[in-house]
């Protein structure tokens, strides 16, 4: 198996973690709020947003870039957290599935997930739904074509995008 | 349920009573979950197909600091297996190793990477046997040992030989007979979220969550393999993302970590990379197959006889009935008044394949499809017209005892003929569409191990207006909590967002078997129903009591009963009463036929689909486009038509995906493409518009007459795709997945004058039992007879 044991050694991941790593202090804004963090400087923004931000709203599906499940914005634009690293992202702004609703208000998107069924398992919606309101931020009036071509890079296993489609249709229908 | 009603909520495309915590990342999955001091767990993988077991060492790993715990097989002995018949497993292999990632030694440290670091300082040493890595090598004498020590002969895992009425004289009477051999490679189910399990150890007792779609069967693994009382173990179903299947057996992992938990008194997680989880598989078994039918010159079918072989990787799983159920279904579409069937799964050194969306009759659909297909074109006759003139009707038995109730296929059929133009279609080189029908269960009538207890239960209380419904039943993402919600408020005149539902929990839910087998809204459902009625009664005879008129008077509806509020009808019936709590059950018609076997495919319902695929193929590069698919499906009736839809529009995608593009298969033991790049399925620009049609039947035993959504649509597709090819480009795509590869060089074939044709050139000799005999049921159906066993 490529990652799991056998990989570990090719890599040299053993070595690596058995020596001190290295850690920084960074700044972070995260849905508006700035945080303070001491981090290992491999750790992606994937790994942080999860396990020392407890924003789990942010999901994965491969780790790899390969599905889109893990997409935040920022700066506005969609971006795949697992092949970011934190270093990169200081005084840039980056946006969740938690930032995307104001209070328990839902963003029109969400809304329009929810009513018409575009999320079943929900896995993939986080990722879907910022991906989508960036589109949206820069396109009004997406026709059909627009909206598949911005959500190619992320995958669904359950809705066979088709309610995807119309929600995202129905929020830029509103939102227009 | 024939007369006609009026409902408040069924019948409603309301929303998912949990979309608001999907849209918002509230919704908690497993690996979400980081209790305090939480341990993280790695799991070392067999880099071999297929070795024994010399010696482990572990001593290394467990220096390494930060790592708690370490185990190894020694340490978990007792074997499990989701089936009675196969508990082949063990949740960590110490003796031999029979695939590629086959689970050996799991370490639990204080982060993920001093796990896997530790995995690594892991010494094993193998005696490398040689792989077996395909149904003709399995047949074959091994030259090493045999992958298990049970079945055969050689690597045969399981043999059936089954046959219903006179096969014989049904081909003797024929006036054409065809023979076709098919292939449909593994595939496998993908789900977005990787598998996950978190366990506790506290007071004496395990809690698990996990990602799975049966929490009992879960429940049962643990037990057996801990040895601890059921009631010192308790698994919770974390919110789910997805399983289609792939999440129904017990899983290595979740056995390690609840054991991990009990060693080192901390939680314990696991969370399996997109890597393992292509190895986790249990997906779509390779299945070669054979069929042979005998037609009138009008294309009734007089006698069919179908066999198959099934790659099943390693280990049991649901392989016994998966193949059984390779066999089992034919006869619900079709009026086959003689049928024969021998199937053959065989162990191969491949990660274990087990139940994906449709399990174990995908393959035999698209077989069956095409075989009538080209059965049609022999004679000359409409593929279409030959195939309604064999479609099974509502209230028969089939040959082999199947016992089919409503039956929508002639509408689905009328449905999507009318609405593609199928008939005035574009005939121009390159352009095609193709037409198939499927059948599915409405869960199984039979319970994986033998027992008389309901297959879901569900409780209701009531308390000051507020109502809780309870049931073991797993929400996958399919929405079965709202259609639980949706039935309980329909009975008590409520919404279902006034309903709190408690599901997936062993400890405060009863019993449910599971998101499998499309068995939740028909049973669950059901049980759902008869406890909401009882609740219902309670709430009616206490209003009644106080207004002084007969319960009968009493209407129920828009948050009333009667002259009061729910909620003051509610106090009224806890003060009549005490503890308002009622509870329903559902356990399937004894309906299994009288033969040994005829446990797979009975069903209280078969749900219908039709499908026609429109599309372009371009003879030059083989590239398949799909512009258009519609589907029919008799849903019986809809609970809520846009989770329907959303099934239905899922599984044409999922279809689409395997007829086209997606694969599981191995080079020296390895998967070629264990990534979610490599193994392609279909993104948002491969996806065509789907028109869907619901119909409803109004099923007399479903709850308000609903079947099955999730699985049944998937099936026609693969067919129809293949059939769509055919009708552009002249050629038969007799193998899934249809790739461009494989049109090209059967044009090529076509041209040189060779048969135009790619698929397997033969079938296997397979020592197949002598076949047993079954005389076939009256033909009628009589829903009020006995029992046949």
């Amino acid at each position: 198996m490529r990652q799991s044991a056998q990989g570990y050694a090719r890599l040299g991941l053993k070595k690596e973690v058995e020596r001190p790593v290295d850690r920084h202090v960074l700044a972070l804004d995260v849905n508006g709020e700035r945080t303070e963090l001491l981090l290992p400087v491999h750790k992606t923004l994937l790994e942080v947003l999860r396990e020392d931000m407890q924003l789990t709203g942010t999901k994965h599906g491969c780790e790899l870039g390969e599905c889109g499940t893990c997409t935040v914005l920022v700066d506005g634009k969609p971006e795949l957290s697992c092949l970011l690293l934190p270093i990169q992202l200081e005084g840039r702004a980056i946006t969740t599935i938690e930032g995307l609703a104001r209070g328990s208000e839902l963003h029109p998107l969400q809304q329009a997930f929810a009513e018409l069924g575009a999320a079943q398992c929900g896995y993939c919606t986080p990722g879907m739904l910022l991906a989508a309101s960036s589109l949206l931020e820069s396109n009004k009036r997406p026709s059909s074509d627009d909206i598949r071509e911005a959500l190619a890079g992320n995958l669904c296993r359950c809705t066979g995008y088709a309610k995807i489609l119309e929600a995202v249709q129905l929020a830029a229908g509103r939102m227009a | 349920m024939s007369e006609a009603k009026t409902f408040s909520v069924i019948g409603k495309p309301l929303p998912k009573v949990d979309a608001a915590s999907r849209v918002t990342g509230q919704a908690v999955y497993a690996d979400d979950m980081l209790l305090p001091r939480t341990l993280h767990c790695r799991i070392l993988r067999s880099p071999h197909p297929h070795a024994r077991i010399r010696s482990i060492d572990t001593s290394a790993a467990r220096r390494i600091p930060g790592v708690q715990a370490v185990i190894t097989g020694a340490d978990l002995p007792v074997k499990f297996g989701i089936l009675p018949v196969t508990q082949d497993e063990r949740a960590l292999e110490h003796e031999k190793v029979r695939y590629v990632g086959d689970p050996i030694a799991a370490v639990a440290a204080t982060d993920e990477e001093i796990a896997a670091a530790a995995c690594d300082a892991i010494a094993v040493d193998y005696e490398v046997l040689e792989p077996v890595m395909s149904i003709d090598a399995a047949l074959a004498n091994p030259k090493d040992e045999r992958i298990q020590d049970y079945g055969g002969p050689n690597n045969i895992h399981k043999l059936v030989a089954l046959e219903f009425g006179d096969v014989d004289g049904g081909f003797a009477r024929a006036e054409h007979v065809r023979e076709d051999v098919f292939f449909f490679q593994g595939n496998t189910h993908l789900p977005m979220e990787q598998h996950s399990a978190i366990a506790t150890y506290v007071d004496g007792k395990v809690t698990l969550w996990s990602s799975t779609q049966v929490v009992h069967y879960v429940h049962r693994a643990l037990s057996k393999v801990l040895e601890l009382p059921m009631n010192r173990i308790r698994v919770i179903g974390a919110a789910h993302g997805g399983g289609f299947g792939g999440k129904t057996d017990p899983f290595a992992h979740e056995i390690v970590v609840a054991k991990l938990a009990m060693i080192t008194g901390r939680p314990v997680k696991c969370t399996l990379t997109r890597e393992e989880v292509f190895y986790a598989h249990r997906g779509r078994h390779p299945v070669l197959m054979w069929v042979r039918t005998g037609v009138t010159k009008d294309g009734h079918i007089t006698a069919m006889h179908f066999k198959s072989a099934l790659d099943g990787g390693a280990y049991g799983s649901y392989g016994v009935a998966s193949t059984f159920y390779t066999g089992a279904l034919q006869t619900v579409t079709y009026d086959i008044p003689a049928y024969r069937f021998e199937g053959c799964r065989v162990f191969t050194n491949k990660p274990p394949c087990g139940p994906k969306r449709g399990h174990g009759t995908p393959q035999p659909r698209f077989a069956i499809e095409l075989h009538l297909e080209k059965i049609a074109h022999d004679l000359g006759i409409d593929p279409v017209d030959m195939k309604r003139r064999n479609f099974v009707k509502p209230m028969t038995r089939t040959v082999n005892w199947l016992r089919v109730t409503s039956c929508g296929l002639e509408e689905c059929t009328r449905r999507v003929m009318d609405a593609s133009g199928y008939r005035r279609r574009e005939r121009r080189p390159g352009h095609g569409m193709g037409f198939a029908i499927s059948t599915y269960l409405s869960g199984a009538g039979t319970a994986i191990y033998w027992n008389d207890m309901p297959h879901s239960e569900v409780q209701i209380k009531v308390d000051r207006g507020g109502v809780t419904a309870y049931c073991g039943a797993m929400d996958i993402g399919q929405g079965s909590d709202s259609v639980l919600a949706a039935i309980v408020a329909e009975e008590l005149g409520l919404q279902p967002r006034d309903v709190r539902l408690v599901t997936a929990d062993t400890d405060t839910t009863p019993i449910d078997l599971g998101s499998y087998s499309s068995r939740v809204t028909f049973m669950a459902g059901n049980a759902a129903l008869e406890a909401a009625r009882k609740m219902r009664a309670l709430l009616v005879e206490a209003a009644a009591a106080k207004m002084q008129c007969a319960p009968e008077s009493i209407s129920v509806g828009g948050d009333r009963i009667g002259d009061f509020s729910f909620e003051e009808a509610s106090i009224l019936a806890e003060a009549r009463f005490g503890t308002l709590a009622t509870a329903g059950s559902y356990t399937p018609p004894k309906i299994a036929g009288p033969y040994k076997g005829s446990g797979v495919g009975p069903s209280p319902a078969y749900s219908y689909s039709a499908c026609v695929v429109d599309l372009d193929a371009d003879h030059r590069t083989g590239l398949v486009h799909i512009k258009k698919v519609w589907i029919a499906h008799d849903v019986g009736r809809a609970i809520n038509p846009l989770l329907v839809e959303g099934q239905v529009e899922g599984s044409v995608y999922m279809g689409l995906g395997e007829a086209l593009m997606e694969e599981q298969t191995f080079r020296k033991g390895l998967h070629k493409w264990p990534s979610m790049l490599e193994y392609k399925s279909p993104t948002f620009l491969d996806m065509p518009d789907v028109k869907t049609f619901i119909v409803e039947t109004d099923d007399p035993e479903g709850p308000y007459g609903a079947k099955e959504a999730g699985q049944g649509p998937l099936l026609p597709v693969i067919p129809a795709v293949s059939a769509a090819v055919f009708d552009a480009l002249g050629v038969w795509i007799d193998e899934v997945p249809v790739t461009p590869e494989k049109i090209v060089e059967a044009l090529r074939r076509k041209e040189k004058g060779e048969p135009p044709r790619i698929g397997p050139p033969r079938f296997p000799d397979i020592p197949y039992p002598v076949t047993i005999k079954v005389d076939p049921p009256p033909k009628e159906l009589d829903l009020a007879a006995a029992p046949s066993i």
